[in-house]
């Protein structure tokens, strides 16, 4: 039992507050699902996240894990990735999920947009070079169709390859043949998903949760 | 000069109309050919002698004139013609569509045609309400349950419902309290009014119209938000407007509503309007698990799901249970499943068919509004109506303010006062309002005339003054509008992704929310009812790769349809090909050889010579099956044939090379190329000759020719031509850069005089059919 675990830390998870912007309550409760899942211990591993039954027939659940042991989404400038990680690591990924609050200027709401796609950005750029090159596309789409047996795979390939070509047609336009276009970097990124209005779609309502009773 | 014409035309048609509306209204003298001359409509009719029993014999009648048993079809098509005539008309003049909507012209055009029924001296028809709920109704409904967007409609299914239900219930009781507080003010024949009465009024001017609020809105385009709420709200509301009506209608002879009664009055609601889904829900399923099995039977495909609503929409009515809600549930359910598994005609003609008839309802309906106020019989009240008009307004506006207020609490993406003024605006009345007046009886209800009025006027108001302004104001205030961006790939991925990022997000938080719920719907969904409900292989087909098929279907529609030739469809990139997505580490590979102009014009005119010699068949026709129309031919060939061309690249991909590359030195066919006088052949991949395909599928799949092809050039033409066909979608070999053309038009183009070659050749029933029978997303 580690010992900023047993008693809710005020000054600690005040300071955890101001970071991730989360609520002292929504801290608690995270706290408590953390240390159900790390079986009370003060790390998390990834085999932890295999006792979550309903994350097992999710098709991109190892992207999703690795997601929380990349470094880049700690907002620490750090790359790689670790083989366990703390509460507050926890929480600062979970902390994109946040929705963003009534009274957001215009400003914060770009900002917090950015960091949305920056997290789905980093999901996909596995090898941290800063574009998503076709393959890294091609095996997100091979993922998440990847329940569908042989039919997914054939089609993940043409569905993967159109939809880069959308992206540099969009973002490079017309290109001479011996122009290549290497990846999606992170503005044409931005700029595809502009359809999509992430920073009200990607969130999680964290606070009627009661974790006590779902002990999956 | 067209409008000249046009209007002679109506002038006679309407000039028709009014003895036919005469004849109908004059009592039926039955003779064997009654006469009614035009403009004698007032005087007896002369019929011929009828002798029946004598027996002289009278000269044959080579000419008789019978209206009397065709006339009720006879005017039911008039008014139908009259209808969609002015609809026409009204698109025709040049500017009017932008500054009136359609509704208030129909509206004025009915108004006219009543009042020259009236001047000739006949009784105008009026809107039967058994007519306007069975008949008009049903289509306009089913045309938006079945076209209705799921998901808006479902993530804001808490805010639709709130309007629905608790403004039409604060709508009602404000106002018809605050009437029959007016009434009993105003004294003299209002105080008669009581309270009930009142509260009846309110009930049903209350209700948000979606035949109104649909007419309006379509032709603002709004942004999607608005539109669900307001549209949504209109629909939902009739669970609430029904229980409330029956509720005081019965207790209208009482007088008086006792707790009990309020009550049972709830558990109605919830029993109509659940009961309303679970038999629509009950339709759908049926519907949909029919279709399973209309492989054979393409041809009456569209008339289950027609057919299975508009039963859903009866059974509902008998048991008083929400029709409407009944309908958009068949509808909504009905949807997916049916769609897997119908033909892309059938799919077509279900989308006509909904949009033709729901137009024609729309049309007659506002048409026959403006009749029947000419028509019936009005009780003129100043106080009564002017009140009502501002009372309803204000209702509204109060209500809107006030639940969102409360409802903003909850939403993540608030409503703002723009949005608020907008669906407030937006809530228009229309002739579900004046049918329902109708119906009530005139001994239980004296003041039903006011009501009529008031109502009618209620109902001119927001069409005519909302209906009109609201176009400028959303310009105004600058409201979003729809977006008219079609959906990408990428932001479909991203969806999908998103969607089970959340899950499982949800699921690490150990959070049962939306998205986990939605999700285990979903799994349930795919795992037991598209196994039952959707033929074939399709059950098994994931969402994301029906998105996919559904575009390049339409991509290959669009490039067939621009005749492969110059223009190109917007959609397509068009000098991007594969080849400038590269993985990063092989630049040197990218030398590829050119072809040489000359050449290339040889392989075409070899190729076009020998696609003409496709046999030519007869169709024969049935009415069993449809015959087949070149185009459908073309397209499916083009998606089967790039169907190939992926297998192809999946092979091309053995090598690790996206675009053609250079050709490995000890391939036999290259090297059989080079011996040719090509001196620079195209890169083949290895193992062409085990591709066992169809390279130059151009035919149907039973001519020999193809196998033709195949041998009589083997290596030389076919080589260059699969090449060219490699790549499928998008690729496009550089040297074809020079016409910046894409592959697949430059394949079209080839196919041209092909395709034209066969819409005077008729692939037989055989082949027809095999196309015919894919079903609408292969």
């Amino acid at each position: 039992m580690g010992s900023f675990q047993s008693l809710p830390d005020n000054h600690q998870y005040r300071t955890l507050s101001q970071k991730t912007g989360f609520s002292l309550e929504q801290i608690g409760i995270l706290h408590n699902r953390f240390k159900q899942l790390s079986q009370n211990e003060e790390t998390l591993r990834r085999d932890d996240f295999k006792t979550i039954q309903d994350l097992e027939s999710n098709p991109i659940r190892s992207q999703i894990i690795e997601a929380f042991f990349d470094k880049r989404n700690f907002q620490k400038d750090d790359v790689g990735s670790v083989q366990e990680i703390g509460f507050e690591e926890f929480l600062t990924v979970m902390s994109y999920f946040r929705a963003p609050t009534h009274h957001i200027t215009d400003e914060q709401r770009e900002e917090m947009r950015r960091a949305k796609l920056r997290f789905l950005f980093n999901m996909h750029d596995t090898d941290n070079d800063g574009t998503i090159t076709l393959e890294e596309y091609r095996h997100v789409v091979e993922e998440l169709l990847s329940r569908s047996g042989a039919l997914g795979r054939e089609t993940a390939k043409g569905i993967a390859d159109a939809a880069m070509l959308e992206v540099a047609s969009i973002s490079v336009g017309p290109m001479a043949p011996d122009e290549f276009f290497e990846g999606i970097t992170f503005e044409q990124f931005l700029k595809i998903l502009k359809g999509v209005e992430i920073e009200t779609t990607m969130h999680i309502r964290f606070l009627n949760m009661d974790t006590t009773v779902l002990c999956k | 000069m067209e409008m000249k014409m046009f209007i002679v035309v109506l002038g006679l048609l309407v000039g028709s109309l009014m003895p036919i509306g005469g004849a109908a209204s004059s009592p039926d003298t039955n003779t064997n050919h009654g006469m009614s001359e035009p403009g004698h409509h007032g005087l007896p009719k002369h019929g011929g002698e009828g002798n029946h029993t004598s027996n002289v014999k009278k000269i044959f009648p080579v000419l008789s004139f019978d209206y009397d048993h065709v006339r009720v079809p006879f005017e039911i098509s008039l008014w139908v013609l009259l209808a969609s005539l002015m609809k026409l008309g009204f698109h025709l003049i040049p500017r009017l569509p932008s500054i009136v909507p359609e509704s208030c012209l129909l509206i004025v055009v009915g108004l006219l045609v009543g009042g020259l029924i009236k001047v000739v001296g006949e009784v105008p028809p009026t809107l039967d309400s058994n007519v306007f709920f069975l008949y008009l109704l049903p289509p306009i409904i089913l045309d938006a349950g079945y076209f209705l967007p799921i998901r808006p409609f479902t993530e804001n299914l808490g805010t639709i419902l709130m309007f629905a239900v608790v403004g039409t219930l604060w709508n009602a009781f404000f106002v018809g309290g605050l009437l029959y507080g007016v009434c009993q003010l105003a004294g003299d024949d209002l105080a008669l009014v009581d309270l009930l009465s009142c509260l009846l009024f309110g009930t049903i001017i209350s209700a948000v119209d979606p035949v109104a609020v649909l007419a309006v809105f379509e032709e603002i385009h709004i942004n999607e938000l608005l539109h669900i709420l307001v549209f949504g709200e209109s629909l939902l509301n009739d669970a609430v407007t029904v229980v409330l009506y029956h509720l005081f209608e019965e207790y209208q002879s009482v007088g008086t509503i006792t707790v009990t009664d309020v009550f049972l009055g709830v558990v109605c609601f919830l029993v109509v309007s659940l009961g309303g889904i679970v038999v629509g829900a009950i339709y759908g399923i049926l519907a949909a698990f029919t279709s399973r099995f209309t492989s054979h039977t393409r041809v009456i495909e569209p008339l289950f799901v027609f057919v299975y609503s508009y039963m859903a929409y009866l059974s509902a009515e008998v048991f008083h249970l929400s029709g409407i809600m009944a309908l958009i549930a068949c509808g909504a359910v009905t949807r997916p499943y049916v769609e897997a598994n119908i033909s892309h005609k059938s799919h077509t003609t279900i989308k006509y068919f909904l949009k033709m008839w729901s137009s024609v309802s729309d049309t007659l309906i506002f048409i026959f509004l403006g009749v029947s106020t000419v028509a019936g019989k009005h009780h003129w009240n100043w106080t009564f109506v002017i009140m009502s008009v501002i009372l309803s307004l204000v209702a509204r506006v109060l209500g809107v303010v006030g639940l969102t207020f409360v409802i903003n609490k909850f939403r993540i993406v608030k409503l703002t006062t723009k949005d608020q003024f907008i669906v407030a605006y937006g809530g228009l009345r229309g002739a579900i309002a004046f049918s329902l007046v109708y119906l009530l009886n005139s001994d239980q209800f004296p003041m039903r005339n006011m009501f009529l009025t008031a109502i009618i006027t209620v109902i001119f108001f927001t069409v005519f003054v909302q209906g009109m302004t609201i176009r400028p104001l959303v310009d105004l205030l600058a409201v979003k509008k729809k977006q008219e961006t079609k959906r990408s790939i990428n932001e479909e991925i991203h969806t999908q992704f998103l969607d089970h990022l959340l899950t499982g997000i949800e699921d690490i938080c150990g959070h049962y929310g939306h998205h986990h719920w939605k999700d285990k719907l979903n799994r349930f969904n795919k795992k037991y009812i598209k196994k039952c409900l959707i033929a074939g292989e399709r059950s098994k087909e994931p969402q994301l790769i029906a998105f996919y098929h559904k575009m390049e279907m339409k991509q290959a529609i669009e490039l067939v349809e621009s005749g492969g030739g110059s223009k190109l469809p917007s959609a397509m990139p068009s000098t991007i090909s594969m080849q400038n997505i590269q993985p990063k580490k092989t630049p040197q590979d990218r030398a590829l050889p050119q072809l040489s102009k000359s050449r290339e014009e040889e392989i075409r005119k070899i190729l076009r010579t020998n696609l003409q010699r496709t046999r030519q068949r007869l169709r024969s026709y049935n009415r069993h099956t449809l015959v087949a129309d070149p185009f459908e031919d073309g397209w499916n060939d083009l998606i089967k044939r790039k169907r190939m061309i992926e297998l192809e690249k999946k092979i091309s991909l053995m090598n690790n090379h996206l675009t053609v590359p250079a050709p490995p030195p000890d391939s036999p066919t290259i090297t059989r190329a080079r011996l040719a006088s090509d001196p620079q052949a195209w890169g083949i991949k290895a193992g062409t000759e085990s591709i066992p395909t169809i390279k130059v599928d151009l035919a149907s799949p039973q001519t020999p020719e193809s196998g033709n092809m195949r041998d009589g050039f083997g290596s030389k033409a076919s080589q260059p031509k699969e090449s060219k066909e490699d790549g499928g979608l998008v690729m496009k070999a550089p040297s074809l850069a020079k016409e910046s053309k894409d592959k697949m038009a430059y394949e079209d183009d080839d196919k041209e005089p092909q395709r034209l070659m066969r819409c005077l050749s008729d692939p037989g029933p055989a082949a027809d059919e095999e196309d015919e029978d894919e079903p609408f997303l292969p």
